[in-house]
């Protein structure tokens, strides 16, 4: 019996959906025969990392801690893939809306008032935006990878970060430690379940990734992106400008990133310290493609990640499995994700040998 | 300036040249294959943790340089099966191929941190390299002399021999290639798999000849630059000679400026550490500015082959 790949007439919209789930589960079967052959316990690192978080309700707040930065700067990226304009720098965007809404927080820090945390999210997202803006002037004007000058400045925003905590932004009454002050109630997100470690990040990842879902499909801004995308001469036939859709789709996503970065250093970590590049840029990636660059799908990635990065560090207290191993599944998942789309475009046919007899 | 000074700049100019100068060649040839990998950086970290393990469990560099070389091939070829197999987008293959590398070499360089390793010193005797001058010929290690050998012999396949011609004929056309009877597919996965390989042992200069000690991420975004220097470079091996040992110098002033001290500490040392990155976006934006229209690319760089039936 053989087999033969046979070109669809059209993309399988089921194994469009049903690929992702499929990459989860064969990451889990095959992690835990990798991890086994390593010498650790794979079926216990599988389930320490895959399940626990979910069986676990004590966990289920650190998910939504973890998986609101994921969601959002995904959704930001897909916008610019969909569109073929690879922000692969959202690391350094995250950075430096951190940083952006920190500084915010430092001038602000002798004053009170309902404006200050709005306008500490306003920094972070102009401050993201801003670091694309070398990129995307260049990428449109004189054709210069993207890809490389995002990932280049996220270098860049590493070093200016550790310039300004080891530097002018350290706290003087810090005993020496590289880090701001920290932040006041006012410059704080507010905690929104009651006794939870949730905070106003959660539901703001939410509103994000719904009010993407109804521009990239119910406005002409997303008909344009998935144009530009798509078929670029169709595009260009229509009137789209090219150059206009890798604006907006590299701002979007740097300003979404820029977001998330003002979020987590309002949120989670309350003050600037070394520490705040957690790489959630580069994790969003896999998001963004798990989630088929949609919304909607991104929001149930994003869960999925969260999933791993709290198992993760479930397995490394019960079971001493060290955190690099959570990268290692990570990207078996989107190795396995983009094996499968072979299927979405493709299906797999039996093809019975001529020599069997001449039956029609 | 005193010569003495001079040559310790060139020397270690050289050896931060060098593993960028490794990968990039090895890229060069693969994006001349028509595919663009942009999993260097990982291929890098899986060949520095292997080269690291096995040279410091052997206490044989030249063993723990072919382990890496293996390693990258290895890591190439998982690229190479879902971007040449099974047509999967490149550009996401290749970043997930980074994050691989980035997560793997974190996992198993665990154990060796903190733990010393022997430098991959000269082969030459060292009364040859007593006097500086002579030692800025004698001095390096092996994989420096590799590294320049490997310039010439990229530019003589790619140019002289027959299978070169094949090889770029692909990245040109394949579609041509293919109707000539040339596997595309074939010469692809070779040219995916020595990019691994080279890029595998740019990893292994990293503790072998740079820094004697495990630390996460030590290649520090220096597979993007070679993927940057190989645009620079307009594909040409010999630029990308010229290239690598630019960014040394500049990794070299960056070296010296934060050891240093005196009149450059006015300047705080993380300007310094961002000069590469700096750098690469300088470079990517003079040579677009340089050759407006006219691009040098292969014709066929990033896009997947599916031969019809």
């Amino acid at each position: 019996m053989q087999f033969r790949l046979e070109k669809r007439q059209q993309p399988s919209k089921a194994m469009l959906y049903l690929t992702p789930l499929l990459a989860v589960l064969i990451t889990m079967v095959l992690g835990a025969a990798v991890f086994t052959a390593l010498g650790y316990n794979g079926l216990g690192a599988v389930r320490e990392i895959f399940l626990t978080p979910l069986t676990n309700p004590y966990k289920w707040q650190d998910l939504a801690v973890k998986a609101a930065p994921l969601i959002i700067i995904a959704v930001g990226l897909s916008i610019g893939y969909r569109a073929n304009v690879w922000n692969i720098g959202a690391e350094g965007q995250y950075v430096v809306g951190g940083l952006a809404a920190t500084g915010v927080a430092l001038l602000t820090y002798n004053m009170t008032g309902w404006w200050i945390l709005p306008l500490m999210v306003l920094a972070g997202m102009a401050g993201g935006m801003a670091w694309v803006l070398i990129p995307a002037y260049l990428r449109t004007r004189l054709k210069v990878n993207e890809i490389l000058t995002t990932l280049m400045l996220t270098y860049v925003s590493v070093y200016l970060l550790n310039y300004l905590v080891f530097g002018p932004w350290k706290n003087p009454m810090g005993m020496g430690q590289p880090q701001t002050v920290l932040f006041t109630a006012d410059q704080t997100l507010p905690y929104i379940i009651p006794g939870t470690i949730v905070q106003a990040g959660a539901p703001i990842a939410i509103i994000v990734a719904l009010v993407a879902w109804f521009v990239m499909s119910r406005s002409v801004f997303g008909f344009q992106v998935k144009t530009v995308g798509a078929a670029p001469h169709a595009a260009r036939y229509g009137g789209f400008s090219t150059n206009q859709t890798i604006w907006l789709a590299l701002l979007a996503s740097a300003g979404l990133a820029g977001l998330a970065g003002a979020l987590e250093v309002a949120g989670p970590f309350g003050r600037m310290v070394p520490q705040f590049p957690t790489n959630y840029g580069f994790t969003a990636i896999i998001v963004a493609f798990l989630g088929r660059l949609q919304p909607l799908g991104i929001l149930l990635a994003g869960v999925v990640l969260a999933i791993t990065f709290v198992g993760g560090e479930v397995a490394q207290t019960t079971m001493q499995l060290p955190n690099a191993a959570v990268g290692i599944f990570q990207a078996m998942m989107l190795f396995l994700l983009l094996a499968g789309d072979i299927f979405v475009r493709y299906r797999l046919r039996r093809v019975r040998p001529q020599a069997a007899g001449g039956v029609a | 300036m005193s010569v003495e000074l001079i040559i310790a700049i060139i020397i270690t100019l050289i050896g931060a040249a060098t593993p960028i100068l490794l990968a990039a060649l090895g890229e060069l040839v693969v994006e001349k294959s028509g595919v663009l990998n942009l999993g260097v950086e990982g291929m890098m970290l899986t060949g520095a943790v292997v080269g690291f393990a096995v040279s410091y469990s052997t206490g044989n560099p030249w063993i723990g340089v072919l382990a890496a070389a293996f390693a990258g091939t290895a890591a190439s070829l998982i690229f190479g099966f879902l971007t040449l197999s099974l047509s999967s987008n490149q550009v996401a293959t290749g970043l997930a191929l980074t994050i691989f590398g980035t997560g793997f070499s974190a996992l198993f360089g665990q154990p060796f941190t903190g733990k010393p390793l022997e430098l991959f010193r000269s082969v030459f005797p060292a009364e040859l390299a007593t006097h500086p001058f002579w030692k800025v010929i004698f001095g390096y290690s092996p994989l420096v002399y590799f590294s320049l050998i490997m310039v010439v012999a990229v530019w003589w396949f790619l140019q002289k021999t027959r299978a070169g011609l094949i090889l770029r004929a692909v990245g040109e056309s394949d579609l041509s290639a293919h109707s000539i009877g040339y596997s595309v597919i074939g010469v692809r996965y070779a040219a995916v798999a020595f990019g691994g390989a080279m890029a595998g042992i740019a990893g292994a200069c990293f503790p072998l000849i740079l820094t004697p000690q495990w630390v996460e991420r030590l290649t520090a975004g220096r597979g993007w630059i070679a993927l940057a220097l190989v645009v620079f470079a307009a594909w040409k091996p010999f630029r990308l000679l010229a290239g690598a040992y630019l960014f040394g110098l500049i990794a070299t002033i960056e070296l010296y400026a934060q050891a240093g001290g005196g009149q450059m500490r006015i300047i705080p040392s993380e300007v310094w550490a961002s000069l590469p990155y700096l750098a690469t976006i300088l470079v990517l934006v003079l040579i677009s500015l340089r050759r407006e229209g006219n691009t040098s690319a292969p014709a066929c760089l990033g896009k997947p082959f599916i031969p019809s039936n």
